[in-house]
């Protein structure tokens, strides 16, 4: 059931990026869907009554949560702010030449 | 009043950020140096440097930024950061394969443990730091006019 | 687990709110939200690692987000095809989401993961690397080459940013680019 809730804020982040006209709104569209996948990795990763992946000096610990879908998060999180702030220049870009964010209006493809 | 209008932003907010700013350094390379112990490590630390610079450039204008961390000096922080990560990678070729953890392991829970970790850990925040902070320096000091021609 | 259900339908709510609202700034913030409320959530479901990079790593992202939205508010207006448009996509999304709830029975509930390749990280982690956080010595030491791969990226975006700013190339020679002054 959580993770139907999760794909749910996908969903949402789907409709957004399919919908909408303002080139900013997609990119805020890509940000809550990229949210929500790293939001069902760490999903995957839990377990119940587990402790966080830390050793401890002086306890034994037996129930951690799994450290590697942890692992890979932390990665495509950081890569995530570089893709928008890539997206974020092309906008600029595109308005200084065309002088609007709609996407109805940017019809030229020439080189 | 024209000294604070001439550029930044107020006077409450330079005099908070001449107080913060020291702090959010250091709380930065404190995350970063204890990545290994802790949670934490060289992605957050290095962000967080990041962070600190860019604090410091919205608040007083880019040439207080620029007399603490010129563009050239940003640039060669982040390579000197993929190079040294390299570098340890390549290394681990003495003990026997790409990325090995060749130096001496020390007993857990203490600052020096670990092997390449630590090391590991800086040279990620150096690249991770200096290339958010020249990345957001490209974006923001692009003067933007719409034109409908640009030929 | 009443908190974690109450802080997603937070997050979608406040998503729903990113997505409908007209004026820019406001749904930016919006986002801002969710992306608190995401690093809540990271720290319930026992992540502290990711729970700090995804808090510092989301105030870097507002930030560069209203750079782009400050001053270029631009009012649009429906065309027509509104409604049908719009039916269809609702149509799509929810065939996405039942065909979802059918492969979501196949994965292991919830709290009981498999956790086949970390046993082992869990036991010789600790003796193997000498370092007391699981996580650091799996993108540091076990799986080094995924964080060599990311360090590219990075270095791909920098270098991206950078050529799309400077301009069209060698149109004019003596093209300089403006600074703004701010």
């Amino acid at each position: 059931m959580i993770y139907l809730l999760c794909l749910c804020l996908f969903s949402v982040g789907l409709y957004c990026i399919l919908r909408k006209r303002n080139i900013i709104k997609i990119i805020i569209g890509i940000v809550i869907a990229e949210y929500a996948v790293n939001l069902f990795f760490i999903l995957i990763a839990f377990r119940m009554n587990g402790r966080a992946p830390l050793f401890s000096p002086d306890v034994n610990i037996t129930n951690m949560v799994d450290p590697l879908p942890q692992a890979l998060v932390l990665t495509a999180i950081v890569i995530g702010l570089a893709t928008t702030a890539l997206l974020v220049a092309i906008a600029m870009r595109i308005y200084e030449k065309y002088g609007t964010f709609d996407i109805t209006k940017i019809r030229e493809l020439r080189g | 009043m024209s000294r604070e209008h001439d550029k930044g932003m107020t006077l409450i907010v330079k005099t908070i950020t001449r107080l913060t700013v020291g702090l959010i350094l250091l709380y930065g390379i404190y995350i970063i140096s204890h990545g290994h112990v802790s949670p934490g490590g060289g992605f957050a630390g290095g962000v967080i440097v990041a962070l600190s610079f860019i604090h410091l450039m919205l608040a007083y204008g880019k040439e207080e930024a620029f007399k603490r961390l010129s563009k050239s000096a940003a640039s060669i922080f982040e390579s000197t950061g993929a190079i040294l990560f390299l570098a340890i990678a390549l290394l681990g070729f003495s003990g026997g394969y790409f990325f090995l953890n060749f130096l001496p392991k020390g007993e857990p829970f203490r600052l020096f443990s670990a092997g390449t970790i630590p090391l590991s850990n800086i040279a990620i925040s150096l690249k991770v730091g200096a290339g958010l902070f020249a990345i957001f320096v490209a974006l923001v000091l692009l003067k933007l006019d719409s034109k409908k021609d640009k030929e | 687990m009443a908190e974690l259900y109450l802080l997603l339908i937070f997050m979608i709510i406040a998503a729903i709110i990113a997505v409908e609202v007209e004026d820019l700034l406001s749904s930016v913030i919006a986002v801002g939200a969710v992306g608190l409320g995401l690093s809540i959530v990271f720290l319930i479901l026992k992540a502290p690692d990711v729970a700090i990079t995804q808090l510092v790593v989301e105030i870097l992202c507002l930030i560069i987000l209203i750079r782009a939205t400050l001053k270029r508010d631009i009012p649009f207006s429906t065309t027509g095809r509104w409604f049908f448009n719009t039916l269809i996509t609702v149509c799509f999304i929810a065939v996405f989401l039942m065909l979802a709830h059918k492969c979501l029975k196949d994965i292991p509930e919830f709290g009981f993961p498999i956790m086949r390749v970390a046993k082992t990280y869990l036991s010789q982690g600790l003796n193997k690397t000498g370092a007391s956080n699981l996580v650091a010595s799996v993108i540091l030491d076990f799986r080094a080459y995924d964080t060599l791969g990311e360090a590219t990226i990075l270095f791909t975006a920098v270098v991206g940013v950078l050529a799309i700013v400077r301009g069209v190339g060698r149109k004019k020679e003596k093209q300089i680019i403006r600074e703004e002054d701010e």
